[in-house]
């Protein structure tokens, strides 16, 4: 009955740590568009697309007990890092088993830097559209982040081998 | 003269019981407003299923979605035309999108996105730029225009300032759905001086602001959204009907899964459950249709589907309890297997359901929070986020609010505990 609240856990169990906020939004968004089933609903913010839902949950598991949120003053911004606590693995006796090939795409993620994962998430929210038109919405969107063409070329390259491992 | 710009020889107003009148002189929006996609709004409710709790919650997101395109008419044509900030050339794209911002919503949208996995944002862009009356109608203003008027409700637009008319954190829809909501649903709540901050708001750059001195009327807003939210949309009687609408969709899902014979082919889902579907599916159904099936199944001979259904349309809902995760997880395992000993299944008939809310939050550079504050524009032309000046906006920032609560037909295990000792225990545990 607490599946979706499982899955993020698990989720964060197989990274075995995230770092940032945003980064954790982007990977989520990534794996659910690679067709592992989560739950959380996404809309285009200010970052790219980004979940309420997540945010909530998130926040929830951490008052539950079963994630630990760790903050960290960077001087010009916070950080946030989670992971999952002893109760956490204890509620996570409880879930069903995740697919295996989850774990290989959360490593691929959590190795990448959350600037490429807010590029990649973009991308692949506007992948009904042709690529120049992805590409020009992405530069309308994110126009401050002055994306080059090479980190285009080498986000559509890593959306492609993702695919190849992701769920049917 | 430009089709953008003709105007109807006599201008047309609808009676609306929150505005007084809706103003539509321009052509474009009454070309709009007749399109079969816009009229099938009549029939799609603004609340789902807040009229079981609240009866006068009969309303559609025909009458909000008119109320936006009225308010945002009103900020441009009374407020913005003139000043230098604003480009009157985004007017009518501006109009189009408060008109049609809601296009893509489903019947019991909420719970019909959530079984069928489907985004209602996407099926706005869809009805706006496929083969549908309404695209017709914007694309005789230009080629571009349906695509621009998407790309404003996408929250893609280059000009900032037109999406923040319809998507921020004091925007048109909000402004007419708390008025409205409360109107209908009868509560005192969700009232606010909305004539007063369309008096005050300003455009800048990047969004409409508000003048300092409009700061309690702002308050005022922030303030009846927060109550409107714990007093009506999260209901917990609502939140009950809700939980069964969820688990008859599923159910008549898992059904044609499992190559269940239903006595009445439901052809109007059939494309929803093959994941099939094309557009003109998704615009043909409406809630008329699904509550007509749901009569329909109460007749079915799957007495789960059935049951729901019969709870459904006569208002014989879950109980519900309070519950805290947390500390309940074991709990709820002990009671799925309680469910199933007992021979009644916990996936349809035992739910956890979260409500949640933040009033309003603003963003700290650096914390990666994804909403854009409210601002104030200080006398010198400053803009100072409203969290700074307000005491009262300040206690609440960033405070979320949940509320967990598990649902179950008590009524069940009520009537035959006596003939069943695994009933009174089920009771036992869920009232513990």
């Amino acid at each position: 009955m607490l599946q979706e609240h499982a899955r993020i856990v698990q989720f964060i169990s197989l990274a075995k740590e995230v770092t940032g906020r945003k980064k954790l939004q982007k990977m989520v968004y990534i794996a659910k568009r690679m067709n592992f089933p989560f739950a959380e609903k996404y809309e285009l913010h200010m970052y790219g697309p980004y979940s309420e839902e997540l945010t909530l949950r998130i926040e929830e598991l951490c008052e539950m007990g079963f994630l630990a949120e760790q903050c960290t003053d960077k001087a010009s911004y916070v950080q946030y890092a989670y992971n999952v606590t002893e109760t956490g693995n204890d509620f996570l006796d409880t879930a069903d088993q995740p697919h295996p090939n989850l774990s290989i795409c959360i490593d691929r993620l959590n190795g990448k830097s959350s600037r490429f994962l807010e590029l990649v998430s973009t991308l692949l929210y506007f992948d009904h559209l042709p690529k120049d038109e992805q590409i020009t919405k992405v530069h309308i969107v994110k126009n401050k982040l002055n994306f080059t063409d090479e980190e285009m070329t080498n986000a559509f390259g890593f959306i492609e081998e993702l695919q190849r491992q992701s769920l049917q | 003269m430009d089709y953008k710009d003709k105007k109807l020889v006599e201008e047309k107003v609808f009676k609306d019981p929150v505005h007084r009148y809706i103003h539509v002189r321009d052509q474009v929006i009454w070309d709009v407003i007749s399109t079969r996609e816009f009229q099938r709004l009549r029939r799609i409710k603004q609340l789902g299923t807040t009229y079981l709790v609240f009866h006068g919650a009969e309303h559609t997101r025909f009458q909000h979605s008119l109320g936006v395109y009225e308010i945002v008419r009103r900020i441009i044509d009374d407020g913005f035309n003139g000043q230098a900030e604003w480009n009157d050339e985004e007017r009518m794209v501006t109009l189009c999108a408060a008109l049609l911002h809601d296009l893509g919503h489903g019947p019991f949208s909420h719970a019909f996105e959530k079984v069928f996995d489907l985004d209602h944002e996407k099926f706005t862009q869809a009805i706006l730029l496929g083969d549908t009356e309404v695209n017709a109608v914007l694309r005789r203003v230009g080629d571009d225009f349906p695509q621009r008027v998407a790309d404003v409700i996408g929250k893609t637009y280059p000009d900032k300032l037109v999406v923040s008319l319809i998507s921020s954190q004091i925007d048109a829809d909000r402004m007419d759905y708390l008025q409205r909501d409360a109107y209908y649903t009868g509560v005192s709540y969700g009232h606010f001086d909305m004539e007063r901050i369309l008096r005050v708001m300003r455009p800048t750059d990047e969004q409409a602001v508000i003048k300092s001195s409009g700061m309690h009327a702002v308050e005022d807003y922030i303030m009846s959204r927060y109550q409107m939210y714990w007093q009506v949309y999260f209901h917990p009687v609502s939140r009950s009907a809700e939980v069964i609408l969820i688990k008859i969709l599923h159910r008549a899902k898992d059904l044609n899964e499992s190559g269940y014979s239903f006595a009445q082919q439901p052809v109007h889902f059939q494309s929803f459950f093959n994941r099939t579907f094309e557009l003109e599916d998704y615009i043909s159904l409406d809630e008329n249709i699904l509550l007509t099936y749901f009569q329909i199944w109460m007749k079915e001979k799957d007495s789960i589907l059935s049951d729901l259904c019969t709870r459904f349309i006569n208002r014989n809902l879950f109980q519900y309890a309070e519950f805290d995760p947390a500390t309940e997880y074991r709990k709820i395992a002990e009671l799925e297997k309680l469910f199933k000993e007992a021979d009644i299944d916990p996936d349809y008939y035992l739910l956890a359901d979260s409500s949640s809310d933040l009033p309003y939050d603003f963003y700290r550079p650096g914390e990666e929070n994804e909403r854009l504050p409210i601002y104030l524009q200080m006398a010198n032309g400053d803009l100072s986020e409203l969290s700074r000046s307000s005491d009262i906006v300040d206690a609440i920032s960033g405070k979320r609010r949940t509320d967990h609560k598990i649902y179950f037909p008590e009524d069940i295990f009520t009537k035959k505990q006596h003939e069943n000792p695994l009933y009174a225990q089920i009771l036992q545990l869920l009232r513990s």
